[in-house]
């Protein structure tokens, strides 16, 4: 700022600012310390963006993570928002406990491949099948990059290192875990895509269970050669994708025209809608086998599948299940969590 | 095998004629999942209601039926509620154990048992009473299939008559015992008056142990120590519960699920607290840091397995500052170990859990009394110091029945350390929150939430200097740990005191901790009178210890820390805080056989150690 001279008497055009009066700025964070050319700050700059499009008060964001260089990145978007840099493959138990002492956080929490599908695939499967209302973020590049190198489980069979090792294990497809435990809203993207990505996490802001997208996200230092299935070029070769999708917040009052014949329109609980124009004829993300069985095809062919996935917009989230008050439980009065004398006195009746 | 790990001597006081009045202990040996709980139960309530102190100790097996499983009830004038050795009058219910319960007896005891066992045939020096069951039980209960349950209440009987219990008191102990279910208290009540009524015709009484009325359990409750501690939990304001089930922890979360569901719903119906059953031990722990960062009290319950799993995240915990209480209801290990047998196991392991310099408050409690208060003081401690609470109970005290009076109102408020709020940091601008300020090692915390743009700091366990950034300087590291450990030291002078009691100008100091104090307490009075030993004695209730710790083993010349462990675990902990030439004051009493650690064990050792 300051090196632009400003006429006398124009009025200065100020940043833009979103709905709830704060700019991009806003939502930064610190300077990555990532390799450059890392998918994962393309996938930082998404969310950053989504965040501030959506108009999410910052302050009520919360970014746990686990270990890995993807589990480092929360410190490069958001920097008021609250960050929880955990142990490695336990961030879903510290992002359950944050949000069942306050159901008003809004958690987007941010994994790697390594730290999911290895060591985390057991808090993982559980964070799932609770529907726990998280944005579930992979980073996913098929290989350990801070211990340099190593395979992890979301590696494709046959896949090459840089050693020339090569993978002869199937990988886990976190997509269709996600699918088949009762994720509510499920997706694959590439962080070099731009579009689709943005698309995906505004709807992921908007809805109200477990989301788990699985982003892939090359790495450049140890898994962007030929011979590599998580590479730029490799991906750009073989992504096939299922459908264009373009989201529509709440908050703006506009009416899309649409083909039904061509598109899928899903309502999100907050009335936010979702524009899914089919690429791939007949796919329904609302069906949960139709999706399992297109995943199973992806592998066979050995596509890289992108595209939402599956959505279920009203399943009731583990919160809702839980019945709790209203207002956070972190915060409420002591007359409230402490019973009064009168309770004890009966307990103690009961016992004499 | 035999729970009773006297062996019988030769020529012991025989069946002398002098009447025992309400000094005696009560072993039942039945099968697991005969359903004797209830009868067992009622016996031990009869006698409560008689005025008589008594305490009730399952020692059962890991399974869920089939295999043998053994109560002992203590009635004792004098209050001693500690585990006995011996066994004065066995009811043997279960043909597998039978032959070896009766050979385990000291002479003069009495039996009683089912007629087929023919148990007389063993010994000749024990008082044997023979009763049929199965004829008694038919005609009180014509569904054949509750006969094996009501079969047990008719010992109940049995036992009321040879030792002089108050019918009336059975009926009352029955009435309560299935309050919600007339016909089967009816049921019941017919087998135990069917019992009563074959010993008073049949059985002529030879055994010298009698129950008298007294008047010492009024006003008195029965409460087992993880009831006592979900009770304590609830009013200690606890709003979030991560747990995974695990011997002998498990009734404690149970337990507390009734209590909130009763208590903690607000005119709304809805929930002030969330109870969730975690997918492991990892993820419970997992949980209730996630919670505690937000700003709940947040909690589990576990067991050494549990605590062993539990050490990665602990020492996140330590490090990145979270409040959470973990209560360890200790069982026997190494590794599975005896997962239905009690010990003090865990002190050593869990005084320092995780990799790295790394300590944690300890609260100790020896009473179902304590179990309430300490929950408390656990929770204020660990929002206090922006840590965890470890608060060390044990089988023994957590699923057996004691005796205690009943518990007071709490009137320690809730209190909820340093939080930072939206206003604070109006005035304050923003803050740093790993830095010193008050000087006490405790920094200021935010939760997550807190509608200011300055709010918010970056939890991490990895390196950070005061602002919580990412740091791998080595000041910045250096400086951390120090005032962590400042904090620590903080500590000792806000976690319980220890109890102190002091005999008559006593060289000999005692220090013991948690349940172990019932046998303490019993052994410094056979001491007395037995060999006239005066001692001293400090109960630990908390690690870090505090001054009257130092100052103790200053007084005495020697000083015996009983506990029960092998590897006389407290005692390691306490040399690595004493000045170097006072160790050699320490003596250990470690003892772990799984049952709880009884009086005469400690005062054999004791005096074998001080040359008597």
């Amino acid at each position: 700022m300051g090196t632009t001279s400003v006429e006398p008497g124009a009025a200065a055009p100020g940043p833009k600012t979103n709905r709830i009066g704060l700019t991009v700025i806003d939502y930064k964070g610190g300077k990555t310390t990532l390799c450059a050319g890392c998918g994962h700050n393309a996938i930082s700059e998404r969310i950053i963006e989504a965040m501030f499009e959506m108009g999410v008060e910052p302050e009520f964001v919360i970014k746990p993570s686990g270990i890995g260089c993807s589990s480092k990145t929360p410190a490069y978007f958001m920097s008021r928002s609250h960050s929880f840099n955990a142990v490695h493959g336990r961030m879903p138990s510290v992002a359950t406990g944050a949000l069942l002492a306050n159901r008003k956080l809004i958690c987007i929490g941010v994994s790697g491949d390594g730290d999911t599908a290895s060591i985390g695939i057991g808090q993982f499967v559980h964070l799932m099948r609770r529907n726990l209302p998280v944005i579930y973020i992979i980073e996913d590049n098929g290989v350990y990059g801070l211990t340099k190198g190593q395979f992890s489980a979301t590696a494709d069979l046959g896949s090459k290192l840089k050693t020339g090792v090569v993978n002869d294990l199937p990988p886990i497809d976190t997509c269709a875990l996600a699918i088949q435990l009762g994720a509510t809203l499920v997706g694959r993207s590439f962080s070099g895509d731009k579009r689709q990505l943005s698309a995906m996490l505004k709807a992921a802001i908007a809805h109200k269970g477990t989301v788990m997208l699985d982003v892939v996200s090359p790495c450049v230092t140890f898994n962007d050669h030929e011979g590599s299935t998580k590479s730029y070029k490799y991906v750009k070769e073989h992504e096939e994708t299922l459908q264009d999708v373009s989201f529509i917040p709440h908050f703006e009052d506009i009416n899309v025209e649409y083909d039904p014949g061509s598109t899928i329109q899903v309502t999100m609980h907050d009335g936010s809608r979702l524009h899914l124009r089919k690429l791939e004829e007949d796919y329904d993300p609302t069906n949960k086998i139709r999706a399992l069985t297109r995943l199973t095809e992806a592998h066979e062919k050995g596509e890289v599948l992108t595209g939402l996935f599956y959505v279920n917009p009203e399943a009731p989230n583990f919160i809702e299940m839980l019945n709790v008050v209203d207002q956070p439980l972190a915060t409420l009065p002591d007359s409230v969590t402490r019973p009064p004398k009168e309770v004890l006195d009966a307990c103690m009746e009961e016992l004499r | 095998m035999a729970t009773s790990d006297v062996v019988p001597r030769e020529s012991a006081g025989g069946m002398n004629k002098q009447r025992i009045v309400n000094d005696m202990s009560i072993q039942v040996a039945t099968v697991n999942g005969s359903g004797s709980q209830s009868s067992n139960t009622v016996l031990l309530r009869s006698i409560f209601q008689m005025g008589v102190p008594v305490s009730g100790k399952n020692m059962f097996p890991s399974n869920i039926a089939g295999l043998p499983t053994w109560y002992t009830i203590r009635a004792n004038k004098n209050g001693y509620i500690g585990r006995k050795k011996e066994i004065d009058f066995l009811v043997a219910m279960n043909p597998e154990t039978a032959t070896e319960d009766t050979m385990s007896l000291a002479p003069g005891a009495s039996v009683l048992y089912d007629e087929p066992l023919a148990l007389h045939k063993l010994r000749n020096d024990l008082i044997f009473y023979s009763v049929p069951y199965d004829k008694i039980v038919a005609p009180v209960c014509p569904e054949a299939k509750l006969r094996k349950l009501v079969k047990n209440m008719v010992y109940v009987g049995v036992v009321a008559s040879l030792l002089t219990i108050d019918m009336a008191e059975v009926e009352k102990a029955i009435r309560k015992q299935f309050a919600k279910k007339v016909k089967a208290a009816n049921l019941n009540l017919a087998a135990a008056q069917a019992g009563f009524e074959y010993a008073k015709a049949n059985l002529e009484k030879r055994g010298v142990f009698y129950i008298e009325r007294m008047d010492k359990t009024a006003g008195k409750i029965i409460i087992d120590g993880n009831s006592a501690a979900a009770l304590g939990c609830m009013f200690a304001g606890c709003t979030v519960v991560t747990w995974y089930p695990i011997t002998p922890s498990s009734s404690l979360v149970e337990t507390m699920i009734e209590y909130m569901k009763e208590y903690r719903i607000g005119p709304d119906g809805k929930a002030t607290f969330a109870i969730v059953q975690a997918e492991d031990e990892l993820a419970a722990i997992g949980m209730v840091i996630g919670a505690g960062w937000a700003g709940a009290r947040s909690m589990t319950a576990t067991a050494g397995p549990g605590i062993s799993l539990m050490s990665e995240f602990a020492g996140l915990a330590y490090y990145v500052e979270v409040p959470g209480v973990i209560w360890d209801i200790q069982r026997v290990g190494p590794s599975t170990g005896l997962p239905t047998r009690t010990s003090q196991g865990d002190i050593l392991s869990t005084a320092v859990l995780s990799h790295g310099d790394t300590k944690h408050i300890m609260l100790i409690p020896c009473s179902v009394e304590e179990c309430f208060t300490m929950a408390t003081d656990a929770f204020n401690l660990a929002e206090q110091f922006q840590t965890l609470v470890f608060v060390m109970s044990d089988l023994d005290l957590g699923m057996n029945n004691w005796m205690s009076d009943p518990f007071p109102y709490p009137t320690t408020p809730i209190k909820r350390g340093k939080v930072l709020s939206k206003e604070n940091l109006d005035r304050l601008g923003g803050f740093a929150r790993y830095k010193d300020i008050d000087g006490d090692g405790i920094g200021h915390r935010t939760l997550p939430g807190t509608p200011h743009p300055a709010a918010a700091y970056f939890a991490r366990g990895s390196g950070h200097n005061e602002r919580a950034q990412y740091s791998e300087r080595a000041d910045d590291f250096e400086n951390n740990m120090e005032r962590l450990n400042r904090k620590f030291e903080t500590a000792r002078s806000f976690v319980p005191r220890p109890e102190i009691t002091k005999g008559n100008n006593a060289k000999i100091g005692i220090i013991g901790y948690g349940t172990s104090h019932w046998g303490i307490t019993e052994s410094r009075d056979q001491l007395r009178a037995e060999y006239g030993i005066e001692t001293d004695y400090l109960r630990l209730r908390a690690y870090p210890f505090t001054r009257e710790v130092h100052e103790f083993v200053e007084q005495h010349e020697h000083v015996y820390l009983v506990e029960q462990n092998r590897d006389a675990q407290m005692l390691s902990l306490l040399k690595l805080d004493l000045k170097p030439e006072l160790t050699p004051r320490l003596r250990s009493i470690a003892h772990i056989t799984g049952l709880p650690l009884d009086a005469r064990s400690i005062t054999d050792e004791l005096t074998s150690m001080e040359g008597k």
